[in-house]
């Protein structure tokens, strides 16, 4: 072994489980030591050893026998979104507090089908609404890169997860670009499919037109051979799965980029962003082109419309997605109440954290009688013409590259004063959202305060291949994927 | 457009979230807060544009697709109530609902 | 069109609401079965409660149903629908919302046709469009908490929307007794009305002719014909009394009480529910093809009131008996059957009103239960189209064949000797005796009486056990006495 079991990745850990070079026991026991003892870092809600022990020991009696599958023995976790019915659910939230779910979704299903163990659950804001996981009911997750930083949100955990190398690879959900930035606070590889191309069975849903699950690794490749996994139709499931077959996605990593047209929107560069974030993202654009790409000025004239635009959006369908959290069928129900209609309210109020109210409120009210013209179907409106600018700028470029968010990783607490702050953060990944695009968050150095940066390449519908493939190349001729924070 | 303390009270309701007294001036003053972002987006100009539901109805024809009339799912009762706050003779117990 | 009946000066003015719920093996958006009377909580699976991460998967044959009442109504398919979702929160609703159809209904207009003592009516159909059924509360008490049962969530429902065409109580029932026929003639609804598959709520007001329309109040949940016609007649004296006392109608929803016969609003649902519909982003619109519909199209069975034009054009038969041949599918089969067997359509249709309809009502079974079989009923009325029986004695031999005693019409004729006697000779012979035997009646009759005529042809009939032929009696007696 060259490295430290820890600092492998998962295609390297995937071959070395099939030399049996490593064991996937030995593997699964490594890293829950490992999570045990960075605890401080808030990363995990949940762990089980039994069942974790009990996954890797049939995953080596698979690997013993032969034909076990590409990824078998390889441990992940999930973001305590996805229900698991081998470990709680809570999505963040005391409303889910001890939630057993009797499904595993889809995505836990697919990668469980691939022989991966699972670790556990990972942290996340509250129901996937934020973008610092300190919307969490159980404690914020912290930066390894500096554990006095948010990790980014909402699949904070996640990325602290990997970042710290508690796990090699994890799976997150992005709505308003909760993979790729997190992914790009913590130096991480992580990319969001386009909408439909994972099924959402079993994911619990915040804004079910937005909401993609994805994976978060140090590499291109290993969010290739996850992702290769995690996408195919769901037709019997979840009817916003596309009709799309599922795609190899590791076969055109190595392609050359020789005359990629890679389109740099002026609205991503404006004053918001900070210095040390743009001088990483123009070194990013830079390696690029060396390796034969080629940069165009394009225009996304309606960037900062993105941002009221997801605002009424998506807390709209959450108000409504969250309506099912009653104390009813399942989940916390208040102690006292006087009658059915206080039951209800109080069960809420005591369930669900300050922003998911507030976003219920929102939702509510661009949704309520007199006003769903004005703001919610306004909204729908100006979300098909930001989907229009990209297609229009797609007819000048191949991809599209820019910074993930305007700064890097920011205090813990720094926006408890305004969590508008947090929703202004968003430009930059919002459009892709609204739009279905599929996005990326890849390395690209480091910026203020020598936290990560990442480099946003977002594609037409479909092109994850190629978006993975720019990734790729850009490792190949960069390290910064591959650097660790210190202390891990 | 300004929000009332009514208009919070209103949409408590109809979210059925508890609001204490002292909450409800907090979430006015965020509230309002909120909509001064989104009153950029009402002043746009839309004439003519069809809302965007499914994203990939931007570039094709999104359909919903059919399934065949089976009934397979089997009885799991207990594994589906094994999370309830309450439950007695398969029935899910709630505050007596008045008509 | 007659003038509406006014009610103390007042018009009435309904409309209805109907929920059918379709009859399909699975839940509208889960694979959960639908069948009546299970368990508690054995038919509603994850998607059913809710459960974090559940999605809804669209039922084809959900859809297949519209498509056919679309037809049958004379409605207009949307080749593009949308559903939506309707926000609230009660525990018999698990997904705090229902996805219905808001904006863009799958079936559009259309009218259902009926008759209203003599007179043709026509309501027409703003919409039908398809939604999910919501769960059920048990109010036994639960140390004072109510139960929750969600087999009934999910399953699929199409709500049957009509303008406020109706005027009167009589004109709803007919109406409502007409959707109920259409829909489980076609196959979309069983119409097991206490099983709750065919729920009707009436929307009435009241106003002075002339005026604008009043403000109406809803009564939900009408599931039984003869409390659907005592509610509303209930609901419309309140409503005028009311007014008459200076009170305006509030609007809202009531239900029925059967016991005391009254309406009473239900708890008030503040200031008219906002329901915040949008539509729903889990459920891409609804497509259906020109060539689905022409495909279903070719499906359908004759409706009813076609068939029943039908009857009346062809056969000419009376339209009310045209109406109640097409009643049911199963009463359509067994007079086609038999008209077509015995070459007599009027008379089968005679034999179906009179006897056989008098023994499925005291018997209380249905056509499908009759005891005679269409074939044996048509060979019967063979047997009274050819003279060997009179109208007397096939009631004899009908009496026989539905007691079980025999199945052979023939047979029993011959056992009973219920031959009709058609030789006249034989009965000019009985005529002779008779006149002969009673002096008193002919002179009374030759002196304008005619009851002595009566007599004398039962005489006649006596003499020859009933097996005379009554026509023949008369026109032979006549002659006889030279009148």
């Amino acid at each position: 072994m060259a490295a430290a079991l820890h600092d492998q990745t998962v295609a390297q850990l995937a071959a070395a489980l099939r030399a049996r070079e490593v064991s996937a026991v030995e593997l699964a026991r490594h890293f829950l030591g490992r999570i045990e003892r960075h605890a401080g870092l808030g990363a995990f809600l949940a762990t089980d050893e039994a069942v974790t022990l009990a996954q890797a020991r049939a995953a080596d009696a698979r690997l013993t026998q032969g034909g076990a599958p590409l990824l078998a023995g390889v441990p992940l976790a999930h973001k305590d979104i996805f229900v698991t019915r081998d470990f709680p659910t809570t999505a963040g939230s005391l409303m889910l507090k001890g939630y057993r779910s009797p499904f595993d979704s889809a995505v836990v299903s697919k990668l469980a089908d691939q022989g991966m163990v699972c670790l556990g659950k990972l942290n996340c804001d509250e129901f996937a609404m934020g973008s610092s996981n300190e919307n969490s009911a159980y404690g914020p997750a912290r930066n390894p890169w500096n554990p006095g930083r948010v990790p980014g949100g909402s699949s904070g955990g996640s990325a602290a997860a990997v970042a710290a190398r508690l796990v090699p690879a994890a799976t997150g959900t992005d709505t308003g670009g909760s993979i790729r930035q997190p992914a790009s606070f913590c130096g991480l590889t992580g990319i969001k499919p386009t909408y439909g191309r994972a099924s959402r069975h079993g994911m619990i849903a915040f804004a079910s037109s937005l909401d993609q699950a994805g994976p978060m690794a140090r590499t291109a490749e290993d969010c290739a051979l996850l992702l290769s996994s995690m996408c195919g139709p769901d037709p019997d499931r979840d009817a916003t799965s596309l009709d799309v077959p599922a795609e190899d996605f590791t076969r055109a990593l190595d392609g050359r980029l020789d005359g990629l047209r890679i389109g740099v929107p002026r609205e991503f560069f404006g004053e918001g962003l900070a210095s040390g974030v743009r001088a990483a993202i123009d070194a990013a654009l830079a390696e690029l082109e060396k390796l034969g790409a080629r940069r165009v000025a394009i225009s996304l004239p309606r960037t900062e419309l993105a941002i009221p635009v997801y605002y009424v959006i998506a807390p709209a369908e959450a108000s409504s997605n969250l309506a099912r959290f009653d104390g009813v069928k399942f989940g916390h129900r208040a102690k006292d109440y006087a009658d059915l209609e206080d039951m209800y309210k109080r069960t809420r109020a005591e369930g669900f954290g300050d922003e998911v109210q507030r976003r219920i409120m929102t939702g509510t009210y661009v949704l309520s009688h007199g006003y769903y013209d004005a703001y919610y179907l306004q909204a729908q409106k100006l979300r098909r013409m930001i989907a229009d600018d990209f297609q229009r700028a797609f007819q000048d470029c191949d991809v599209i590259a820019g910074p993930v968010a305007p700064t890097v990783a920011w205090a813990l607490g720094a926006h408890g004063q305004d969590p508008l702050a947090d929703y202004l953060a968003d430009i930059y990944t919002l459009p892709a959202s609204l739009a279905g695009l599929p996005g990326m968050s890849v390395p690209a150095g480091f910026g203020e305060d020598g936290l990560p940066v990442g480099l946003q390449l977002i594609g037409n519908y479909l092109q994850e291949g190629r978006l993975l493939n720019v990734a790729h190349r850009l490792q190949q001729a960069t390290d910064f994927h591959l650097r660790a924070p210190e202390g891990f | 457009m300004s929000l009332t303390p009514t208009d919070i009270d209103r949409i408590a309701h109809l979210a059925r979230l508890a609001l204490p007294e002292q909450q409800r001036e907090r979430m006015l003053t965020r509230l309002n807060g909120f909509f001064g972002i989104v009153e950029t987006m009402r002043a746009v100009d839309t004439q003519g544009v069809l809302p965007l539901a499914h994203p990939l109805a931007a570039i094709q024809d999104v359909q919903l697709r059919l399934r065949e009339d089976v009934a397979s799912e089997p009885d799991q009762r207990e594994a589906n109530q094994r999370n309830a706050p309450a439950v007695e003779a398969g029935l899910f117990l709630v505050p007596r609902v008045i008509e | 069109m007659t003038a509406p009946k006014l009610i103390q000066g007042y018009e009435v003015v309904i409309g209805f609401e109907t929920h059918a719920q379709l009859r399909t093996q699975s839940k509208i958006f889960s694979r959960a079965a639908t069948a009546f009377g299970a368990e508690p909580n054995t038919q509603a699976c994850a998607v059913d409660l809710a459960l974090p991460g559940t999605l809804p998967v669209m039922n084809r044959e959900a859809v297949q149903c519209a498509i056919k009442l679309g037809l049958a109504l004379g409605s207009r398919i949307a080749p593009r629908s949308v559903f939506a979702r309707k926000n609230y929160f009660y525990p018999d609703l698990p997904k705090g919302y229902q996805i219905s159809q808001f904006e863009i209904p799958v079936v559009q207009g259309g009218e259902v046709s009926f008759f209203l003592g003599d007179e043709k009516r026509t309501v027409r159909l703003v919409r039908a469009h398809l939604e999910e059924d919501a769960g059920k509360s048990l109010h036994e008490d639960f140390h004072g908490q109510s139960g929750i049962d969600l087999n009934r969530a999910g399953t699929p429902l199409l709500e049957i929307v009509t303008e406020p065409d109706m005027r009167s109580s009589a004109e709803a029932v007919a109406y409502a007794k007409e959707l109920h026929k259409i829909v489980t003639w076609i196959g979309v609804c069983d119409g097991n009305m206490q099983e709750g598959s065919f729920r009707c709520d009436a929307n009435v007001s009241v106003r002075k002719p002339g005026q604008s329309l009043g403000t109406r109040r809803e009564i939900k949940n009408l599931n039984s014909f003869k409390f659907m016609q005592q509610a509303i007649d209930y609901e419309i004296r309140w409503q005028i009394e009311e007014i008459e006392d200076g009170r305006a109608i509030q609007q809202a929803t009531v239900l029925f009480d059967p016991d005391t016969g009254e309406t009473r609003a239900m708890r008030t649902k503040e200031d008219s529910a906002d329901y915040r519909y949008f539509p729903d982003p889990d459920l891409p619109p609804l497509c259906i093809s020109e060539q689905w519909i022409e495909e279903t199209r070719g499906l359908m069975p004759e409706l009813p009131r076609k068939m029943a034009e039908r009857l009346v054009t062809d056969h000419g038969l009376p339209e009310y008996d045209a109406t109640t041949l097409t009643q049911s599918p199963a009463m359509a089969a067994y007079f086609e059957a038999a008209a077509r067997a015995s070459g007599a359509p009027k008379l089968a249709s005679n034999w179906i009103m009179g006897e056989v309809s008098k023994r499925l009502n005291a018997e209380e079974i249905g056509i499908d239960a009759a005891k005679v079989p269409a074939a044996q009923l048509a060979r019967l009325i063979g047997r009274v189209q050819d003279g060997t029986l009179s109208n007397a004695a096939a009631r004899q031999v009908f009496d026989a064949l539905w007691s079980g005693e025999s199945g052979d019409v023939d047979a029993l004729i011959e056992a009973k000797g219920l031959r009709q006697m058609n030789d006249t000779g034989a009965l000019e012979k009985i005529i002779d005796e008779v006149i002969a035997a009673n002096p008193g009646n002919v002179e009374q009759f030759k002196a304008g009486k005619d009851k002595a005529f009566n007599a004398l042809v039962g005489q006649v009939m006596k003499a020859s056990q009933g097996t005379a032929n009554p026509a023949q009696v008369n026109a032979l007696l006549r002659a006889r006495l030279g009148a």
